[in-house]
């Protein structure tokens, strides 16, 4: 039961009449990349939306290390150690990249406004640390170099690296990236897959992934759950996956 | 052009509308009777000028773009020097400004220095309700209910328990602080134009509240004879109360009125600058921060473990203690105050500073409160369309330039690296 | 009847009678809510705008010697609405729209300020005193016990029923039968779609403008000539109470605002039947509040999905 770091069971999400995620379920292991599959309109980022609390999903089980987590709000699943991104960047646009970063890290520097108003001594090494944390992961992703510029004047593949680059400040121990992939080129495409092949190997985290790009999602998963309008169609490895004769006619049948 | 035609006659007629009965006409009362009275000549020919002018403008509109587009717009930035000279300049700059504002009034006259401590009021005010509009982007049309909370604590405290400016101080800024946390805590989780709303709402009903609070408040009477801050218990009046002594009869002078008034200057600068320093310091803090961050993005602030709420909360509850400060020092400044001083117009003005500084930018807010207080008192006519000008401004600004005169700078951080 | 229900009746007369023209004014609120999403706060000023124009027209019309008192009203109401509604339009062409699909709260600043500037300019145009008519239409109908308290109904408060009653359904109509009426809906459902379908949605929402700007010109109508004093600060407080009346019904619903405006004006009219009448505005603050904190989407508003 606990080796999963993340075990999703039956979840339902409901809007209305429209039953938008139905009874869906998924394992994530522990230093994997895990990744959610399915055709336009599948439900996909409705699963996202639940997990990261950004919905109360109506019906199932939610549990991150053994604690269940449904119904929590958003910000308290982060500070779990769940952290997403979003299929259209959100980035804090008119701030600098440094300072999207050290937003990222409030709850690692969120000191008393007396400290920070003396700058005393131990206010100061957090913020020395911050800025270290922010150097080091900015390296990580090739952004050094814009450190100061607002994060909005970045190019599109640049604030897509930037905003994973804001989750793994906040040293989480899932990493969720909602289609990291759209809009880059093919060059853009394989650095990302790099990086998060390096983020599993090298930072002890799980990255549980929706991505429309095949080619990502197969040469990198450790394992693949496929949806289809909202319900779970297929499971497994990803070459379990590509002879699923469900899967060939629901997805991969029509591209 | 001649596509131009019909818009711009179109344009002209609508300004005609819009002029002909609200200022070619006046209503004039005389005893019971009410009578309309056409316009002067001269009011006329405004209206027929206006009219001609908006047809030649849509009717040459075309043309007009065309020319502004081919006119090179002037790059100020060039001209300042540049990034590192600046950051030396920088210090000395400030100190001087600091040791002007300390000198400065005892060379002009009284009714100068007597405006300036208004115009300081002012400029606490816009900065702190910069906090919650520029920094937090929550947009607050009640602040000035937090004013006159500052204001009435410390005239009730003087009055009936004969409490002393500098214990009131901070008490005021406390209560407001503490106001600040109750109306907000329940109205922050609201979306921006309804938050604006209710908080207008809130301002409203506790004015109202001061105006019926007949026996503490004195309703729209007000409360006069508010004690003048004193100096370590130096009083700056004429003769001295029960038990105390008169600044002029401690230092062997002769009694000069103008000691009191740039007295309450030095604190309303001293006040003034704590408040940027404080500010100052905050917005470099992780909470500053995080206050920018909401403004940006709500979702992703939430996604990274930042609680919107308590963030909002605390943008709130600072902006509120700063208006808490001025409305201490405002009651003490004139000995008398009255619901009268905290309308409406008086939150909307405090906004009109905020926006045409520019957003989030100290230097701005502070430069645009100089600039709308002293404004209307150079001139006497200035006073008549000083409401006016200041709807104009809002507009105006948020058409062209919504981030004000002097848009905030982003902090240049410095990396290590490794 | 005992004296204290013939006098909750004659407040509920009273209030049903405010209510009314705080519909009439709420509808501008919640049309322009409804398809761009924007408080359009000075819409208090087009109101008050109105009332000027009413009064100029008809101390206007009463110095020509024009006695026939339908005549006069009935002009009266037309010039408010012609001058209110290019109020409307102009504010809505030189303010909001060149900052469409900015910040929200961009547009509300705006709408602030002209707000400010729109009270100004007609105190400065026509003075800050306040001006008084004599009443047009007196008289009314009287039932009860002259004994213990008698109720009377005024020809000029079933004016503005009557009055009310055939604006309302001529919008209803409108928007549920005429071709550019359901544009308006379709706007009201998704603007970029039916922009997308070919409609000019920039002169959809200007029509809203004017349409809101000529409800809000006949509550000024009437509620000038039922009050019988003006200046050029009433927009404001009107303006805010229609708000309440527009968000209490749910904002975006017509039907809600009418049942907004009603509910918003009998409450008042009680609370000042039993508490000092200043308190009035409290309720109506409070109300607000209160439904804005529990209740955001109104009576008969609909929720808003947020989307991530």
């Amino acid at each position: 039961m606990s080796e999963n770091l993340l075990d999703v069971s039956g979840l339902m999400m409901r809007f209305g009449g429209l039953l938008a995620v139905d009874n869906v379920s998924l394992q994530v292991k522990p230093r994997q990349i895990h990744s959610v599959i399915g055709p336009n309109g599948a439900g996909k980022t409705t699963v996202f939306n639940c997990i990261s609390g950004f919905y109360k999903p109506t019906g199932g089980e939610i549990r991150y290390r053994g604690q269940p987590i449904q119904g929590m709000t958003g910000h308290r699943i982060s500070l779990l150690g769940l952290v997403r991104t979003f299929q259209h960047v959100r980035l804090f646009a008119n701030m600098t990249v440094i300072e999207n970063l050290l937003v990222a890290q409030h709850r690692h520097l969120n000191t008393n406004y007396f400290a920070g108003l003396v700058k005393t001594p131990s206010y100061r090494r957090r913020q020395r640390e911050a800025m270290d944390r922010a150097a080091h992961w900015l390296q990580q992703v090739d952004l050094l170099e814009f450190a100061n510029r607002e994060a909005g004047n970045l190019s599109y593949g640049q604030q897509r690296r930037l905003e994973i680059a804001r989750c793994m400040v906040t040293e989480p121990g899932l990493l969720m990236l909602d289609e990291p992939a759209a809009g880059l080129n093919p060059k853009e495409t394989s650095e990302l897959d790099q990086l998060i092949l390096r983020l599993r190997d090298e930072q002890d985290i799980s990255v549980l992934l929706i991505e429309h790009d095949m080619g990502l999602v197969m040469g990198i998963s450790d394992h693949i759950t496929v949806i289809n309008q909202g319900a779970p169609l297929a499971d497994g490895t990803p070459d379990q996956v590509r002879q699923n004769p469900d899967v060939i006619k629901a997805y991969l049948g029509e591209s | 052009m001649q596509r131009a035609l019909f818009p711009a006659l179109f344009a002209a007629g609508v300004t005609f509308l819009l002029t002909c009965l609200v200022i070619g006409v006046r209503l004039e009362q005389e005893g019971p009777n009410l009578t309309v009275v056409g316009a002067d000549a001269e009011t006329w020919s405004w209206i027929g000028f206006a009219v001609i002018v908006v047809f030649l403008f849509q009717l040459f509109q075309q043309p007009l773009s065309r020319l502004k587009q081919r006119l090179p717009s002037p790059d100020v930035t060039g001209l300042l020097p540049d990034h590192k000279l600046r950051a030396r300049l920088r210090p000395w700059l400030i100190a001087l400004v600091v040791v002007g504002l300390f000198v400065w009034p005892f060379m002009v006259s009284r009714g100068a220095v007597d405006l300036a401590t208004l115009t300081l009021i002012y400029v606490m005010l816009g900065l702190g309700l910069n906090i919650v509009v520029g920094f937090a982007g929550l947009l607050d049309l009640g602040y000035v209910a937090f004013y006159a909370v500052g204001a009435y604590t410390y005239a009730l405290l003087s009055e009936y328990y004969g409490l002393s400016f500098w214990v009131c101080l901070p008490i005021a800024g406390l209560l407001a602080a503490t106001f600040g946390c109750i109306l907000g805590f329940p109205v922050l989780r609201l979306r921006g134009d309804y938050l604006a709303i209710v908080t207008l709402g809130f301002g409203e009903i506790i004015r109202i509240l001061l105006n019926n609070w007949t026996n503490v408040t004195g309703g729209p009477n007000g409360i006069g004879g508010i004690e003048k801050p004193s100096l370590f218990g130096l009083e700056f009046s004429r003769r001295a109360s029960e038990g105390g002594q008169t600044f002029h009869e401690f230092f062997g002078i002769s009694y000069n009125s103008s000691h009191k008034v740039i007295f309450l200057y030095l604190v309303a600068v001293l006040l003034v600058l704590l408040t940027i320093y404080v500010i100052n310091r905050i917005q470099r803090m992780p909470i500053g921060r995080a206050w920018e961050a909401l403004r940006e993005d709500e979702i992703a602030c939430r996604s990274l473990g930042l609680n919107p709420t308590v963030i909002k909360l605390s943008a709130f509850t600072m902006g509120a203690s700063f208006a808490g400060f001025a409305g201490c020092f405002f009651a003490a400044r004139q000995g008398f105050i009255s619901p009268e001083s905290f309308t409406f117009i008086e939150s909307a003005i405090i906004l009109a500073i905020v926006v045409l500084g520019g957003m989030g930018s100290q230097l701005g807010v502070i430069l645009a409160a100089i600039a709308m207080t002293i404004l209307p008192e150079l001139a006497r006519e200035f006073q008549e369309y000083r409401m006016l000008m200041f709807g104009g401004v809002m507009v105006l600004m948020m058409l062209w330039r919504p981030q004000g005169l002097l848009p905030m700078k982003r902090p240049h951080l410095e990396l290590k690296t490794s | 009847m005992t004296e204290t229900s013939l006098y909750v009746l004659q407040q509920l007369i009273n209030g049903l009678t405010i209510g009314s023209t705080y519909a009439l004014i709420a509808i501008g609120y919640t049309m322009v809510y409804g398809i761009i999403g924007m408080i359009n706060f000075a819409h208090g000023e087009v109101y008050m705008i109105g009332t000027y124009t009413a009064f100029i027209t008809i101390i206007g019309l009463l110095t020509m010697g024009v006695g026939s008192l339908p005549i006069v009203m009935l002009l009266a109401l037309m010039t408010a609405i012609i001058i209110s509604s290019t109020y409307g339009y102009a504010i809505e062409r030189v303010a909001y729209r060149p900052l469409r699909g900015g910040p929200r709260l961009i547009p509300l600043i705006t709408a602030i300020g002209m707000s400010i500037f729109l009270q100004n300019y007609i105190r400065l145009a026509q003075g800050s005193r306040d001006l008084a008519m004599p009443a047009l239409v007196s008289g009314g109908i009287q039932f009860g016990d002259p004994a213990v308290f008698e109720v009377s109904i005024s020809w000029m408060q079933l004016i503005i029923w009557v009055v009310t009653l055939i604006s309302m359904t001529a919008l209803a109509l409108f928007i549920s039968r005429s071709r550019l009426g359901r544009a308006c809906r379709a706007c009201a459902q998704d603007l970029k779609m039916t922009n997308l379908l070919g409609i000019d949605t920039n002169r959809i929402i200007a029509l809203t403008f004017v349409i809101g700007a000529a409800l809000a010109a006949v509550a000024g109508v009437l509620l000038g000539l039922y009050y019988g004093t003006i200046n050029p600060y009433i927009g404001f407080m009107a303006g805010l109470k229609a708000f309440t009346a527009a968000v209490l019904g749910g904002i975006g619903s017509i039907p809600g605002a009418m049942l907004g405006g009603l509910i918003l004006g009998v409450t008042e009219a009680l609370t000042a039947a039993f508490f000092p009448s200043e308190y009035k505005d409290v309720v109506a603050f409070s109300l607000l509040v209160l439904i804005l904190l529990f209740r955001p989407t109104g009576l008969l508003g609909k929720p808003e999905v947020e989307k991530v």
